[in-house]
């Protein structure tokens, strides 16, 4: 299975667009005003938006759209996206691992932004690819 | 900060169904930049056996995410939704959701523990059709966060 390492660019106006899509409308995710009254640093993704991007990477190296069996994962550390054009980025790896199932693999999944692990026991089981 | 530990184990009515979109699953698809043609077009979905469009690993959330409100703001167990933050999140899939479905929830509380002063309430919410065929399971732990 090839695994290459996927890079996801995450600015506000997809925030907006995630936030319409999934109906999750804290306003954390679109207002500075509110995100730093609650003691952000600043417009914080949704957690799920980033567990989408992942989960992204995950049917891409399994290869197909229905291919996940279990997918899970710990938000440990928040995204931030400032207000400009660039926003900022996030990189999903993935090592596979025996699922202890014959026709699946786990992928324990690691997802970074600025450098710095944003989940943790972060991981998929999906079918093997044929 | 302290949660009621004799909630663990309390399951909620069903929720009303909730009608699977076909444009929903797209804007979604959409929204998270998902491309594969399974997600958009049915004929690609109807060629991996589906019935209509198949939505992402996490769709799930924008069902069970108001299903779960029955528990955050049940003023008996009495969370702050404001002090709310997202912990985990896990989801077990008998089949991907497809466009079409008609889906209930039933939310059971699986978890509450109170440490250090933050509440910590996991909640499993079982996803199946009004037919009862079992579509997904998704636990989510949320942690509610003590003053100061």
């Amino acid at each position: 299975m090839d695994l290459s390492p996927r890079t996801y660019r995450i600015t506000r106006a997809d925030l907006v667009r995630y936030a319409g899509a999934s109906g999750d409308f804290n306003p954390i995710h679109w207002s500075d005003r509110i995100a730093t009254k609650v003691g952000l640093p600043g417009v914080i993704a949704h957690g799920m938006f980033t567990m989408a991007l992942v989960g992204r990477a995950v049917t891409e190296w399994a290869g197909s759209a229905d291919a996940v069996v279990e997918y899970g994962v710990r938000f440990t550390r928040p995204v931030l996206v400032p207000d400009d054009d660039e926003g900022t980025e996030i990189e999903v790896t993935a090592v596979a691992r025996d699922a202890g199932e014959p026709g699946l693999t786990r992928l324990d999944l690691t997802a970074t932004c600025q450098g710095e692990k944003v989940l943790a026991q972060a991981r998929a089981v999906i079918r093997t690819p044929a | 900060m302290s949660l009621d530990p004799s909630f663990v184990g309390r399951t909620y009515p069903p929720t009303a169904p909730y009608q699977v979109g076909r444009e929903k699953i797209r804007e979604f698809a959409t929204a998270i930049g998902a491309e594969e043609p399974a997600y958009h077009d049915p004929d690609a979905a109807r060629a991996l056996g589906h019935p209509d469009v198949v939505a992402p690993p996490t769709f799930p959330m924008t069902i069970t995410m108001s299903a779960s409100r029955q528990i955050i703001d049940d003023p008996e167990l009495g969370i702050d939704y404001s002090r709310v933050v997202h912990g985990d999140q896990r989801f077990r899939y008998t089949r991907p959701v497809v466009a079409g479905d008609e889906l209930v929830c039933v939310n059971t509380v699986e978890d509450v523990i109170t440490r250090g002063g933050h509440g910590f309430v996991t909640i499993r919410t079982e996803v199946s059709t009004t037919t009862g065929e079992p579509v997904v399971t998704a636990w989510c732990k949320f942690v509610v966060r003590g003053e100061g």
